[in-house]
């Protein structure tokens, strides 16, 4: 059991996501499907987390609040999978080296648990990153 | 009494199924039921009929609210927005029809704007490695009729392209492969045991990011040279068992997506794909095809290349189009800090863009243009609700194998909405005037 572990982090879509997506970004549904990491039983077994635990995903572009899920198409040690949206791209390397495409698979990440922290909702969660005032 | 509407053309994925059964009410206002689409296009479809929809403009206020607005109003901020920036963005295009697209560039080009379509985050590279070295393609209903071996590389169509497999890749009994899923060998290369890994005969579980390498050494064993005992995590004899695979089909396609686009390497990634393609060639037929993600990113491409040249990344901002990725692409122009305003339709980089690319479009002026509220609304300063395309409009898109298809409307919008379309040619003819151009 450690504080936090390291991790290499992948994004992609689920079709959660897709269906999340379509029903409306500005819901619930798009948080419960999105705004998890999941990652292989042994490494939530490394972190000392339980499955469903809040976590911080820390990488040098950001960090996020993310619920832990065990991988639901694993196994993959080592490699932990946000779906993507907001929460992926709260962390994700932006650099494109060039070819105009973000690298969005492969950051190098530090997950810990944060029992206490909550998971924001999409549209709110990139409003307060971008500080935009919402009336 | 209902009426159900047949063939119909999924606005969801580059699938572009067509064979949807859509029953809406008599009065053709009311979409009622969805038949033979996946969980997503028919969440797409319903969606359109939810009572909590946003059906007015709406421009936001100094205190953070919205204040409703006309369509009228709309367009007028828009053609200021775009006649004023120095370097406007205008970004998408992916989730609208061609027709929309054309009107766009029409404005982009009296705008001196960047265009760029949804490829800049998704098959950006690969277009990139299309133009290095060419794309030996072909249509997706050959694989269905042809297809013996069918190689997935990062890529999960189980989840983004959920009726690919039924329609295309795996279980069709097409002309020449009559038996279906027993008539192919599916190979997957996936650095998680995906649902598709789950379907295939062989699953190449890659270590994460070294695609290029294990690209190379498929070439190597093809041609029977030496190969070190590993391999991106994989022994060098699955390698070459993968390889005796490949070669012994009749005719194989190679299905990529965003593992290979997004991972290190990019284009070069798609480069090595291509070339494993060509050389699969020297002895059986074989054929390569990006997984495109929206229903008509591939269209957007299409009438880029048309009216500008060049597929995506075109900055008109000389009065030409100049075409440099890593210079002229969204996400580099945005972290750079080069783009004084921001024009968004049909996608949503507030989601999908790397949040500090985000935070350079709350800075400025914007518009977002989508029927949904989504984190680009969120952080923009006008968003225009618009129909729904493919569903309440039609138009023409491309399947991800560039067939074109044209979308049908299957139910009315709601009363006063305007189409893509309609509203892309009001801000035309705003920004003529504003330009002073004939």
């Amino acid at each position: 059991m450690a504080n936090s572990i390291s991790i290499n982090l992948i994004s992609g879509r689920t079709i959660q996501q897709g269906v999340a997506i379509e029903s409306g970004k500005e819901k619930p549904s798009y948080r419960t499907a999105c705004g998890i990491i999941e990652m292989d039983a042994s490494d939530l077994k490394k972190l000392g987390a339980w499955k469903n635990t809040n976590v911080k995903v820390t990488t040098d572009y950001g960090s996020v609040i993310v619920k832990a899920i065990e991988a639901t198409q694993g196994p993959h040690p080592g490699v932990a999978f946000i779906p993507m949206g907001p929460w992926a791209n709260s962390v994700v390397s932006n650099n494109t080296y060039s070819t105009g495409m973000p690298t969005f698979k492969g950051t190098p990440a530090k997950v810990e648990v944060a029992i206490n922290e909550p998971v924001l909702l999409g549209i709110e969660l990139v409003q307060r990153q971008c500080g935009v005032k919402v009336g | 009494m209902t009426k159900v509407i047949t063939d119909v053309i999924c606005p969801f994925c580059g699938t572009l199924c067509d064979d949807v059964e859509v029953t809406v009410s008599d009065d053709g206002k009311k979409l009622l039921e969805v038949a033979n689409a996946c969980v997503i296009g028919t969440e797409k479809f319903l969606h359109s009929q939810s009572s909590d929809r946003v059906t007015k403009p709406r421009l936001r206020q100094e205190d953070g609210s919205w204040k409703e607005i006309s369509y009228e109003e709309a367009a007028d901020y828009t053609a200021k927005l775009l006649a004023k920036a120095k370097k406007p963005l205008m970004y998408g295009w992916s989730s609208t029809n061609c027709e929309a697209q054309s009107v766009g560039n029409e404005i982009a080009e009296i705008a001196k704007a960047c265009c760029d379509n949804t490829a800049a985050v998704c098959h950006g590279t690969t277009l990139i490695a299309v133009q290095d070295i060419g794309l030996p393609s072909c249509t997706l209903g050959e694989v269905k009729n042809r297809a013996d071996r069918v190689i997935f590389w990062g890529c999960n169509p189980a989840h983004a392209h959920p009726r690919h497999m039924s329609r295309y890749s795996i279980f069709p009994r097409g002309f020449f492969t009559g038996k279906g899923q027993m008539s192919r060998k599916i190979v997957v290369v996936d650095p998680r045991c995906t649902d598709t890994a789950k379907m295939a005969d062989v699953h190449l579980q890659i270590e994460q990011g070294r695609d290029y390498e294990l690209l190379d050494a498929l070439r190597v064993a093809l041609k029977g040279e030496w190969l070190p005992d590993v391999v991106a995590g994989i022994p060098a004899e699955k390698i070459r068992e993968v390889a005796d695979i490949l070669k012994s089909g009749r005719f194989g396609i190679i299905f990529f997506g965003m593992g290979v686009t997004q991972s290190l390497s990019k284009n070069h990634n798609i480069d090595a794909a291509i070339a494993l393609t060509k050389d699969l060639n020297e002895y059986t037929k074989y054929s390569i095809m990006p997984m495109r993600g929206h229903y008509n990113v591939t269209g957007s491409g299409e009438v880029f290349a048309w009216q500008f040249g060049f597929p995506y990344s075109v900055d008109l901002t000389r009065g030409f189009a100049r075409y440099n990725p890593g210079d002229s692409s969204s996400i580099d122009l945005l972290l750079r800090g080069e783009v004084d305003a921001m024009f968004t339709i049909g996608s949503d980089p507030g989601a999908h863009f790397p949040i500090s690319a985000v935070k350079q479009i709350a800075k400025v002026d914007s518009v977002c243009i989508d029927p949904h509220l989504t984190p680009t609304s969120g952080v923009s300063k006008l968003h225009v609700p618009v129909a729904f395309n493919g569903v309440e409009t039609g138009g023409n898109c491309y399947r991800m194998d560039n067939v074109p298809i044209d979308c049908r409307k299957v139910v009315e919008p709601p009363v006063g909405m305007l189409t893509d379309l309609d509203f892309l040619t009001m801000v035309c003819t705003k920004l003529k005037k504003l330009k002073g151009v004939a």
